[in-house]
């Protein structure tokens, strides 16, 4: 763990520009370059004009800079009769979002507490199935969920939305917090139960502080994971509830009227922005979040 | 008061329990949400979705069970056969190149060089983003007219031709792009944690007997990162059944059928083709492929548990 004990892995530094220094050096960057060259086109299409686009290619940058294809994609851009813009799927995502997120982690966390902290008999039982849930394909349980949802008067709403990206989430999500629960000292909890405190008096008064990072944790995964969902909003929402990525998907692919590839790729980067911003600005703890999801899930 | 004294005679010495019932109730209460997700959900939709599977639903779910008619006309279908031709050429291509590309990038970051957190972000962004917005930008750089073919052509070289994305011939390579771009920078990742892992003293005893460093990694560090790769397997293969938004935003399965999935095989005929029945079918194949690949992963997972 400690590098400063262990000392430096490789061989002894020699020249900066050992062969071996600019194979690893040219290789990253090259491959660097596979990785950025979307964000970069998408950044210079959606400055150009159309006769520009025309005249030129993807990857020239551009001559004239204009924020005409951003208004457009934002207000004015067209998905069957609409003409408002990318700005309904916005807010649509936004209130399909915070919901979505308090939701299921207040569900998750509570659940990662009961089954670390509370166990009871069957409670891993349960625990197995749902993280076996994670890996059955989301397309054998979308049609019954249909009917559910009907059932409860909630198909086609928000919060029959709401309702699904909390299931879907939960076993990733419980699967965090058991695991950071059940690292927490046994004695912590223990005191605790000796000072008579109660179920929800522990859950709130002293894992839920603790819990602070992986709660963080939490939110990033979900904000992503939510904005960037499409199957579930094109299936349990009705069109005028269609989240971002569906709204985005129904302009760039429309089949009438002329490709506009700027304001295309002004809808595509406005989509991408907000987990963009989120990864960004997390750095470390998305990473986090990803290898808790993906090394035990 | 009960729920305390119930739980601290959990907590005691586990002798004169109350009722088997009541014991932790609250617990039990609280872990509500995740018993109806998994037997609800998880359990039940999932078992509702085989039975109706055999019955010859159209509009609406009927119970009139015809056997394994819907699976003939399934497998009969020149439809799903392209889309079982289309996953298994992307899983087989996305599969090793994932594995290479991530395993590769995860080696270079971890030579103890400068910028690597820089060189990470910019590998692993492109997994924050969703599919359709990677399918569209993808859709965009493999334009024939405007993109890479029209660059190279615009070189000079006027019979150039690359255009994946309207050429049924190569149509699922041209998402195999996007798919990659979109997902190696995870496996990366978890490659990355797993060469973290590696005890050093295994370096220096490979130095020590004058092993290269290309060798060494071959020879020595792959085969302890065996359970790092089958977990990434497990992970890429489970997104490769998935895979449908990206197909949906680059290409809506064209030109044609050329780059149809079994995903939207099952979104087709459930929610558009009212033929329910194909699409029950379809996605109890879905599950069955899934099945297959975890249950030498859960074997080997339980027998890993068992020795150590």
């Amino acid at each position: 763990m400690d590098n400063a004990m262990t000392g430096p892995r490789g061989p002894k530094p020699k020249r900066r520009f050992s062969r071996n220094n600019i194979f690893i050096y040219g290789t990253l960057i090259v491959v660097s370059m596979y990785y950025l060259l979307p964000l970069y086109v998408m950044v210079v299409t959606s400055l150009k004009g159309m006769p520009e686009i025309r005249m030129g290619n993807v990857f020239s940058p551009p001559v004239e800079i204009t924020f005409e294809p951003w208004v457009k994609a934002w207000a004015e851009a067209c998905t069957g009769i609409n003409c408002d813009g990318l700005s309904r799927g916005f807010w649509n995502s936004v209130r399909i979002l915070i919901p979505s997120v308090t939701l299921s982690i207040a569900v998750a966390s509570i659940n990662g507490y009961a089954l670390s902290n509370w166990k009871f008999k069957g409670s891993e039982v349960f625990f197995n199935i749902l993280i076996l849930g994670a890996f059955i394909p989301y397309q054998i349980m979308l049609y019954p969920i249909v009917i559910l949802l009907r059932e409860m008067g909630l198909y086609g709403g928000l919060w029959g939305l709401v309702l699904v990206h909390t299931v879907f989430g939960m076993p990733i999500l419980t699967l965090l917090f058991r695991n950071y629960f059940a690292s927490i000292p046994d004695e912590l909890f223990k005191a605790a139960r000796v000072d008579g405190a109660g179920f929800w008096r522990i859950y709130f008064q002293i894992m839920m502080p603790m819990a602070l990072p992986i709660f963080v944790v939490a939110i990033i995964l979900q904000v992503t994971g939510i904005w960037n969902d499409f199957l579930f909003g094109v299936i349990y929402t009705k069109p005028d509830l269609y989240p971002m990525t569906v709204q985005l998907n129904n302009i760039v692919n429309s089949v009438q009227g002329v490709k506009e590839y700027n304001v295309n790729m002004a809808a595509t980067l406005l989509t991408g922005l907000v987990p963009l911003i989120i990864y960004f600005a997390s750095g470390k703890l998305f990473v986090r979040g990803i290898a808790a999801g993906a090394v035990k899930g | 008061m009960s729920v305390v004294d119930q739980g601290l005679a959990n907590a005691g010495t586990g002798k004169g329990k109350p009722n088997r019932l009541t014991r932790n109730l609250m617990s039990k209460i609280a872990a509500l949400p995740m018993i109806m997700t998994a037997m609800v959900v998880f359990v039940g939709c999932t078992i509702w979705t085989i039975v109706y599977s055999f019955t010859s639903s159209r509009l609406l779910p009927k119970e009139n069970f015809v056997g394994l008619d819907q699976y003939e006309r399934l497998w009969g279908s020149s439809r799903w056969l392209i889309s079982i031709q289309n996953l298994v050429w992307y899983g087989v291509c996305s599969l090793i190149l994932t594995l290479v590309i991530g395993f590769t990038l995860a080696a270079l970051l971890d030579r103890k060089i400068r910028f690597e957190n820089a060189f990470r972000s910019i590998f692993l962004f492109p997994f924050a983003l969703s599919f359709i917005v990677t399918g569209l930008v993808w859709q965009w750089i493999l334009n024939p007219d405007y993109g890479v073919q029209g660059v190279v052509r615009g070189w000079g070289w006027e019979s150039f031709s690359f255009d994946p994305l309207y050429n049924p011939d190569i149509v699922i390579f041209g998402i195999l792009i996007a798919g990659i771009w979109q997902g190696s920078g995870l496996i990366m990742c978890i490659m990355l944690a797993g060469l973290r892992g590696i005890d050093e003293d295994i370096w220096k005893a490979a130095r020590v007997d004058g092993i290269g460093t290309v060798k060494t990694y071959l020879v020595i560090i792959i085969p302890m990162m065996r359970p790092v790769f089958i977990t990434s397997l497990v992970l890429i293969a489970a997104g490769i059944i998935k895979l449908y938004d990206l197909v949906v935003a680059q290409t809506s399965g064209g030109p044609g059928l050329a780059s149809q999935v079994p995903a939207m095989y099952v979104y087709d005929y459930m929610f558009k083709a009212q033929n329910l029945g194909q699409g029950f079918a379809a996605s109890t194949m879905m599950l069955l492929s899934v099945v297959i690949i975890l249950i030498p992963y859960i074997y080997l997972q339980i027998r890993g548990n068992k020795n150590g």
